[in-house]
């Protein structure tokens, strides 16, 4: 398991960061999950406490945006960007051979933890469609057998984030 | 009015580094590091430069811009030597970055093969001229003008190039309700989509009773297929804030929104980063450029909710809330952010009033139509040779943009339709190609201008799929707040699913007809009230398309899955064993050397991979 567990003083230190004004609900989520990798109920918790809100309308509004996940990730997130040019380019086909082939849809992680699948609206770069992310590399003019081919390279190397600066 | 001080010093001193650096005695190297430019490997190119400049014992002075819009040839690295043009080179690669390095300013070889063409004054032999590139003829460039030409993390670029002179105009010699009466009289109207004229939204901000007031910059570029948004903000972000504020001034405003989404993380970064810059000078913060007007700008990023692009919803997002629409009147204008007066304006729209403040009305006025002026900037994409981002004056004919500058559609293939607007848009057939480029036209052809997406679609599109996909984005995006939105199009999406699976049925084009005639009329936004927009045009020019699904179980252009099947064309296979090794699901069989591979329909799945890997052309769709 790669997820921290995340000390109580972490999470109430994200929080003090932040006014008492409901307009910084949004942005208080958008740093928690960036610290936590994901919404956690002890999250809501904090977020309400400290805006004076219930915590039905701190999941309320978290569960309207999609960029919000209440569940962990996996240690590869590989988004598939559902954009009219990159739908044009063959970009379904991609995401419907990834469900295939990692066995969950989207929104989904995979068993091990290792994988979880998403989509994105559109990443904005049409130019180059049909276009990929994995963690946090985008893959552009691609393919479905370049994609998997990818993802079978991380999977034998068995490293955990292709990032580069 | 108080003095406005400081600027023309601001101005001249940056002037005169703008010189120093473009006319140089080293070699200045120019390399776009926009997000598209990334994703191509920009990176890595500016590595090559870093590497190739050390092994050669070159100085050159480096300098990252935005993008020039010509994405198709990214990434591009651009050259200027002292007393020459610039030179562009496309489909840069690290190795061929090197070599030009040296061929160019060691050997005074310009490689005229590789490049694409020259920026400013003097000709090179063997390269077009800005103005001869085919991607840029016709282009008039005015939300777009510094894009790719400066760095935008130097604010000393963008008043170089006459940045901020029409805040500084604005300040200093016109009234609030002068800069309005020019932006009104330059015909402006609003770039994010439905057109509105912008000094009369701006009047009417102004006109309501309140001493607090708000202006937002709507930098939510949520339609699938535009990025012209993103493309600003990271490579011109001042010409927005500076827009914002002339905006605020003229309205009255003291705070002001930038939204923007969180999926452009590069765009805000760099958008921070400006307004620091401009804080810095004094430009923006408290008593700006000493004339005695305060006002601050906020950065939000947005949590991804299409809906959130329209403005009641954008607003309920900043105040923490759920991005739901709300109905209007009361218009935001009159009750907008924690129920006051508020003005919402496009990064475009506001890119091109800073333009306007420091270029008079008449100018901007002059280009385009009688109702619609000044420019429009589309994002190319799709099947079309010259991808990105281009900028015409209003009422340009489509297929001036499609064969012009798009340089018509790759692969021998012809174009099939152009689908503009994004979900609210619409889908119009190749022989609508005359029609020009402005908001009436496009409205009476029963497409729209939205943000300016457009994708070029080939005989390989299916128009059903088109319509379905575009449904299929709309139920996803929709907030849920009323029924026709969230049910009605659950019902269309249904139907054309069903179309394209082979279940549909002849009586299905009708109730698509009366759904979209509801859902057009009943919406509360114009999410909702838009979205039957793709599924009315394609049934309107492609008809045809939908019966072949209906009565002939049948999908022309080889795309739904229920209703293809792949062959393998034995005359070309020669069992080469590419597809064999990609199928994921082993339904091709090797049979032989020489001989044609074996494919097994009851295992295909029709996943299209065989179709990408094979290079003889032995994949056959029907």
């Amino acid at each position: 398991m790669s997820i921290k567990t995340v000390p109580q003083d972490m999470l109430k230190a994200v929080i003090e960061g932040f006014g008492r004004d409901r307009a910084n609900l949004i942005p208080m989520l958008q740093r928690l999950q960036e610290h936590l990798g994901f919404i956690s109920p002890q999250a809501v918790a904090a977020a309400a406490e400290r805006l004076g809100l219930s915590e039905s309308t701190v999941y309320s509004v978290a569960s309207f945006y999609t960029q919000f996940r209440f569940k962990p990730v996996g240690r590869n997130i590989i988004k598939a960007c559902r954009g009219t040019a990159c739908h044009v380019g063959g970009g379904e086909r991609i995401l419907s051979e990834l469900e295939r082939q990692l066995g969950i849809k989207p929104g989904e992680t995979t068993s091990d933890l290792e994988y979880t699948l998403d989509t994105v609206a559109c990443i904005g770069a049409c130019a180059l469609a049909p276009v990929v992310l994995i963690n946090d590399e985008i893959y552009g003019r691609t393919s479905t057998s370049r994609i998997l081919d990818a993802v079978a390279r991380q999977k034998k190397a068995g490293v955990s984030c292709a990032c580069r600066p | 009015m108080p003095p406005v001080t400081n600027f023309t010093a601001l101005q001249a001193e940056s002037k005169a580094d703008w010189q120093t650096l473009i006319q140089s005695q080293t070699p200045h190297i120019l390399i776009g590091t926009a997000t598209c430019g990334k994703v191509s490997g920009a990176m890595s190119i500016l590595d090559a430069i870093g590497m190739t400049l050390d092994k050669l014992g070159l100085k050159a002075t480096v300098t990252q811009v935005g993008c020039f819009g010509m994405c198709y040839a990214e990434p591009v690295m651009d050259i200027a030597l002292p007393g020459m043009p610039r030179i562009s080179y496309g489909f840069m690669t690290p190795q061929k970055a090197g070599q030009i390095i040296e061929d160019y300013i060691i050997n005074g070889n310009p490689r005229p093969e590789l490049a694409l063409c020259t920026i400013g004054q003097g000709k090179v032999e063997g390269i077009p001229t800005f103005e001869e590139m085919p991607m840029l003829k016709g282009q008039i460039r005015i939300a777009l003008r510094n894009c790719g030409h400066i760095n935008p993390l130097r604010i000393g670029h963008y008043i170089a190039r006459g940045g901020y002179a029409g805040l500084y105009r604005a300040l200093s010699q016109l009234t609030p309700q002068q800069v309005i009466d020019e932006i009104t009289t330059s015909g402006l109207r609003g770039r994010g989509g439905a057109g509105f004229p912008t000094g009369q939204k701006w009047q009417f901000c102004r006109d309501a009773k309140s001493t607090t007031k708000y202006v937002i910059c709507n930098a939510d570029e949520g339609d699938p297929g535009a990025f012209m948004d993103r493309s600003i903000l990271e490579g011109d972000p001042h010409s927005v804030i500076e827009g914002i504020i002339i905006a605020a001034y003229a309205i009255g405003a003291a705070e002001g929104y930038l939204y923007v989404r969180a999926e452009y993380p590069l765009a805000v970064s760099t958008v921070k980063h400006a307004i620091d810059q401009a804080r810095q000078h004094s430009l923006l913060g408290r008593n700006i450029l000493g004339s005695g007007f305060d006002f601050n700008i906020h950065v939000k990023e947005g949590a991804g909710a299409f809906v959130c692009g329209e403005e009641t919803a954008l607003i309920a997002s900043i105040e923490g809330k759920r991005g739901i629409p709300r109905s209007r009147p009361p218009f935001p204008a009159v009750s907008g952010l924690w129920g006051k007066p508020t003005n919402i304006n496009n990064v475009k729209t506001l890119a091109m009033a800073s333009y306007i403040l420091d270029n008079n009305a008449a100018t901007f006025e002059s280009l385009g139509t009688e109702k619609s002026k000044g420019t429009c900037v589309f994002a190319l994409a799709g099947n079309i040779r010259h991808m990105g981002l281009i900028e015409v004056a209003m009422g340009t004919p489509l297929k001036e943009v499609i064969y012009g500058i798009g340089g018509g559609i790759p692969k021998n293939k012809s174009l099939k339709a152009v689908q503009i607007g994004g979900p609210s848009g619409g889908c119009l057939p190749a022989d609508m190609s005359h029609i020009g480029l402005d908001y009436e036209s496009l409205v009476q052809s029963g497409a729209i201008m939205g943000s300016g997406g457009m994708i070029a679609m080939d005989e390989s599109n299916c128009m059903v799929d088109v319509a379905r996909y575009f449904l299929s984005f709309v139920q996803a995006e929709s907030c849920g707040k009323c029924t026709p939105c969230r049910l009605g199009t659950r019902q269309m999406l249904n139907i054309l699913e069903r179309i394209t699976r082979g279940d549909g049925r002849l009586e299905d084009i009708p109730l698509l007809e009366s759904l979209a005639r509801v859902i057009k009329s009943t919406s509360l936004c114009a999410l909702g009230g838009t979205s039957p927009n793709p599924v009315l045009t394609t049934l309107r020019y492609f008809r045809d398309e939908y019966e072949a699904h209906i009565v002939e179980k049948r999908c022309p252009a080889g795309v739904c899955k229920a209703l293809i099947s792949y062959t393998i064309v034995n005359q070309k296979c020669n069992g080469c064993k590419l597809c064999v090794k990609a199928c994921p699901a082993q339904a091709i069989t090797f049979a032989g050397k020489r001989q044609p591979v074996l494919l097994n329909e009851k295992l295909c799945n029709r996943c299209g991979i065989c179709l990408d890997v094979c290079k003889l052309d032995a994949v056959a769709v029907s």
